[in-house]
């Protein structure tokens, strides 16, 4: 596996841009993109102490380094997201780290990170325009909450993670006989 | 029993004193006739003499809301609101669920117990998941509600919840010998609790059982009472009544979705108007491959199962 070593490296890269993030840069509380939606999406889920990226890529703390490598950093991240053809800087962008950049080189915020999600799987992306795809909260015929698609599938590994059940029903033979219960 | 007299004998009153009207003397008389028939003892005379809920006059609702009212916060110590919002206009609920996503995880099973005010013990769940093998499909002969591993999904296996498909056709509706069940005008098949004799003949014609019977009194303690309740709907309980799904009539009239489209964490379940050509709903029927389950009984659900890949 001659990638191994560049894929920690991407892997890396990406845990130091995801940690630094305190709290996502907005366009207000309904960011330009998102009102052009129509829908509220509530903040990216970062991990804590992640945002802005900026705190630590400020272009002196650390150099900016395009070569696609194995990271020092962001070693908690596997990245298992097509891991031969991708690394970091395919989604983050090297030069202004709080942002993220679609294939065009057009830089996008975190809060609509659901238009790079989009640019390959265009089918679940209209699928989630049109409230197939996801998960909607709120009222049914007013309002409503969208999660981004990073809320269910984590952006470096985006298979949806295995749950553990809740507990089955009871099995009528285990069903408790209580008498003399007052009617 | 004796406990709590029934109130009919405290209002009521002797054939030989100032009786208001003869009516009123024979409402008492029928009532604590019928209790010592029936050993009803918490049967109030007002209780016994209500008629079907459809029947009543508005302000004949208000007196039974204000009645009920009082007795949960006897029974429950805590205010609880029993509405009546009626159906709205324009609307036929619509739900859908995406089989290639639910992971059978039954957040949803329990967010529903929670909302809807079922008896906790023994605990009366109105979904099913059923785990069935992929090789199989969708068959029930190879379905499994007691599944129980660490973690799901499981290897080889999908998940189908069931629950009221809420029927055009309802058989259940169909057999109720007293008109005690009914389907509204939003779609969605209603209980009146207060009519419901407990015969259970709705219960062994629905098809996909989704009706479920009090056989005892519901063990439901103050602090899980989730007090914003519905008459046809989440209210608590008496005992050896039917009760079943109700697309959380207390919520979705008033424009929220059902819990157990709130807590689904994968978002398989699709809630809205079918006849918003707009809504969620609507989208999956048109662009999705949709199937009923047990379609060919001709029951013709709301509720409807799809591929979402």
């Amino acid at each position: 596996m001659n990638t191994s070593p560049i894929q920690s490296a991407g892997l890396t890269l990406l845990l130091l841009a995801a940690p630094a993030f305190a709290s996502p840069p907005e366009k207000g509380p309904k960011g330009e993109p998102v009102a052009q939606e129509g829908l509220q999406v509530p903040k990216p889920p970062f991990t804590e102490g992640v945002f802005p990226c900026t705190a630590c890529h400020d272009g002196k703390q650390v150099k900016v380094n395009t070569q696609r490598r194995e990271l020092a950093m962001h070693s908690e991240i596997e990245l298992k997201h097509g891991p031969e053809s991708r690394w970091c800087l395919d989604c983050h962008d090297a030069n202004s780290r709080d942002n993220l950049h679609l294939a065009s080189g057009e830089k996008v915020d975190f809060t609509v990170s659901y238009k790079l999600c989009g640019q390959c799987h265009g089918d679940k992306f209209r699928d989630w325009r049109l409230g197939i795809h996801g998960k909607r909260t709120g009222s049914w015929n007013g309002p409503k909450q969208y999660l981004l698609c990073v809320h269910c599938h984590n952006p470096h590994a985006p298979h949806f993670a295995p749950l553990k059940p809740m507990a089955p029903p009871t099995r009528p033979e285990n069903i408790k006989l209580t008498k003399g219960v007052a009617r | 029993m004796t406990d709590q007299l029934p109130m009919p004998l405290q209002t009521g009153c002797e054939p030989s004193s100032s009786c208001d009207s003869r009516r009123e003397f024979l409402g008492t008389a029928v009532a604590a006739v019928a209790m010592a028939l029936t050993g009803c003892g918490k049967l109030s005379k007002e209780e016994f003499l209500q008629h079907n809920f459809r029947e009543l006059s508005k302000d004949e609702v208000q007196t039974i809301i204000a009645r009920l009212e009082s007795e949960y916060k006897a029974k429950y110590g805590k205010t609880v609101k029993v509405g009546t919002e009626p159906a709205m206009p324009g609307v036929i609920f619509g739900y859908a669920l995406d089989l290639s996503r639910c992971i059978g995880c039954r957040r949803c099973v329990h967010a529903c117990v929670k909302e809807n005010n079922q008896s906790r013990n023994p605990e009366i769940q109105w979904i099913r998941v059923l785990e069935m093998d992929k090789e199989e499909g969708v068959n029930l002969q190879h379905a499994d509600q007691y599944y129980d591993p660490a973690e799901v999904p499981r290897e080889g296996h999908f998940y189908m919840p069931v629950q009221c498909q809420q029927c055009k056709k309802p058989p259940c509706v169909k057999v109720c010998p007293v008109g005690a069940t009914w389907r509204e005008k939003d779609g969605i098949v209603v209980v009146d609790y207060n009519w419901c004799i407990g015969c259970r003949y709705c219960m062994a014609a629905c098809p996909y059982g989704a009706r479920h019977f009090n056989w005892g009194e519901p063990g439901l303690t103050p602090a899980e009472v989730n007090p914003d309740t519905h008459y046809l709907g989440n209210r608590p309980r008496p005992k050896g009544v039917v009760e079943k799904c109700t697309f959380c009539v207390q919520r979705t009239r008033k424009g929220l979705y059902p819990a157990c489209v709130e807590i689904c964490p994968t978002g398989s379940r699709k809630f809205g108007n079918l006849l918003d050509a707009k809504s969620e709903i609507r989208q999956v029927l048109e662009h999705k491959r949709v199937f009923k389950l047990k379609e060919d009984l001709n029951t013709q659900p709301n509720f409807f199962y799809f591929y979402g890949v």
